[in-house]
């Protein structure tokens, strides 16, 4: 006991005074300190009741969204990749899309070619490839909305999530552009605002959901190759789509339970 | 009661009423109001303008076309496919008018012919296909019909139309094998072209006995490719060589 209050004595220092003055200084600093944030609490509380405003008339729990799309009857064509950039504010330069479209093909000695330019908007230039085609078809692209989404788990802030109808959003305005999402998604289906400077995506178009209509990709595709509608429900555009079409998802073994249903999939898709 | 207990009461509850005021600071607005998230952000993005219509409000003035285009092979080519965004031109059809390409430059987008393109997808060629003459002096992009009824299946067919071109049947029509009702060219998908359906029919070429050109390689009916028909192995629009 003596060594160890000797070793007090020693470590502390100033005498004993001085000890206690510091105690009833941090005490009574504390004691201030605690009344003002608890009252500047209870205002925030307040604030918080307020709520939110939703849309009215629309009910997200209601839905649930999925998309189809019909590998047989995209023409390549770019008008998906060039309505999402207008509808959605997508800006021009090559390297932002919400969706796109990849042409494969696929050649007779087994090489697979792989060709996106611009994202498609401008349509397909002849295909350059220098062995004879086997087999060659286009595949429009974009988020998948999954189920179990990657980018959403991996969000260290809460700023991307899924919609109670299954749409995965950004939240701009609390997003901190880490880009832990772009990295995460196996889909490379996300992009960096170079203006805004957070994550950008495809939202399913859904300041267009919640009034009834369809995605701008969906509005424009003039081979009906894009198929939107309920998962869930028996009779409804994507539901037929599912029951009479074999369907595939991208990358099942992620696990990510995409929602982006394919029919006429190739193999070689990736 | 040890000094130390009040002391350390007083630290965890600092240490608590500490986190609850710095949460309600950090965390933000309606952040969990719904879920693992700001529910404001959802009011955002419902809020954002929209650009394309839609083609049913299209329909609420122009019904004339609408109805046109609906009962044509354009059925499915919403309005503002060619005619662009028009959420403004709907809010002010006076001031805002939306563009009606013309050139030949924009059929093609969908129309030129692209060998990864669907088969049966209607595709020209658009350097050969009548040069210089507006796609709509044709057609009516409300309703689209060939002028005339196309001579060529190519006209709609042409990626087969295209391959058979540098195949072993080159000379061979359409017809020689697939028996066409002239219906078939006003209604393609109503009236469907016939197909060979045993081995025999293409035996009249091919088999050893058959009265053909004697260039043409002949092959023993009764013993080649056991049961499997022709085309099961072989792809009669381009026939592989040996």
């Amino acid at each position: 006991m003596a060594g160890e209050g000797g070793r007090v004595e020693a470590g502390c220092g100033p005498p004993v005074e001085h000890e206690v003055d510091r105690r009833e200084f941090l005490e009574q600093a504390l004691r201030a300190g605690l009344g003002v944030p608890i009252l500047l609490g209870v205002v925030r509380i307040q604030d918080l009741a307020a709520g939110e405003a939703r849309q009215e008339g629309y009910e997200p729990s209601e839905h649930y969204y999925g998309m189809g799309v019909d590998v047989e009857r995209c023409i390549g064509c770019g008008m998906c990749a060039k309505a999402c950039k207008t509808e959605n504010d997508v800006p021009l330069e090559p390297y932002y899309f919400n969706t796109w479209i990849e042409r494969y093909v696929i050649q007779t000695d087994g090489e697979v070619v792989v060709d996106s330019p611009n994202g498609g908007l401008d349509g397909f230039p002849r295909a350059q490839s220098e062995g004879e085609i086997q087999r060659t078809f286009f595949v429009p692209k974009l988020c998948n909305h999954c189920e179990d989404p990657p980018c959403v788990q991996v969000c260290p802030v809460g700023a991307t999530f899924t919609t109670e109808d299954g749409a995965v959003l950004v939240d701009e305005e609390y997003c901190i552009g880490c880009r832990y999402c772009i990295q995460a998604c196996p889909y490379g289906a996300r992009w960096f605002h170079p203006e805004k400077h957070v994550a950008a995506k495809c939202t399913l178009c859904y300041h267009r959901l919640v009034e009834g209509l369809v995605p701008a990709c969906v509005e424009v595709c003039p081979t009906g190759a894009r198929v939107f509608g309920e998962v869930e429900h028996r009779a409804t555009p994507l539901a037929r789509f599912m029951r009479l079409n074999e369907i595939q998802v991208l990358k099942p073994h992620m696990n990510t339970k995409p929602r982006v249903y394919y029919a006429n999939l190739d193999g070689e898709v990736r | 009661m040890p000094q130390q207990v009040p002391r350390l009461v007083v630290l965890f509850a600092v240490l608590a009423v500490g986190f609850v005021v710095a949460r309600q600071y950090l965390v933000p607005d309606t952040f969990g109001d719904v879920g693992h998230y700001r529910a404001a952000a959802v009011t955002a993005i419902v809020a954002r303008e929209k650009s394309y219509a839609g083609h049913r409000e299209c329909a609420d003035c122009h019904d004339d076309i609408a109805e046109k285009r609906l009962a044509s092979h354009h059925s499915g080519v919403a309005c503002e496919v060619c005619h662009g965004p028009g959420a403004e031109h709907a809010e002010y059809p006076d001031e805002v008018e939306l563009p009606a390409p013309r050139e030949r430059g924009f059929c093609p987008l969908c129309h030129r012919y692209d060998p990864s393109r669907p088969t049966g997808f209607p595709q020209i060629d658009p350097v050969i296909h009548n040069p210089l003459e507006p796609c709509m002096s044709c057609h009516d992009p409300h309703a689209p019909e060939p002028p005339e009824v196309p001579e060529e299946c190519g006209a709609c067919h042409g990626q087969i139309a295209r391959q058979k071109a540098v195949s072993h049947h080159v000379t061979l029509a359409c017809t020689t094998c697939h028996a066409t009702e002239e219906e078939h060219k006003i209604m393609p998908r109503l009236v469907r072209p016939g197909k060979p359906v045993d081995r025999s029919f293409c035996g009249t070429c091919h088999d050893e006995d058959a009265d053909s050109p004697e260039t043409i390689p002949r092959i023993d009916l009764a013993t080649h490719g056991e049961d499997y028909r022709c085309w099961q192995c072989h792809y009669p629009h381009y026939p592989e060589t040996g």
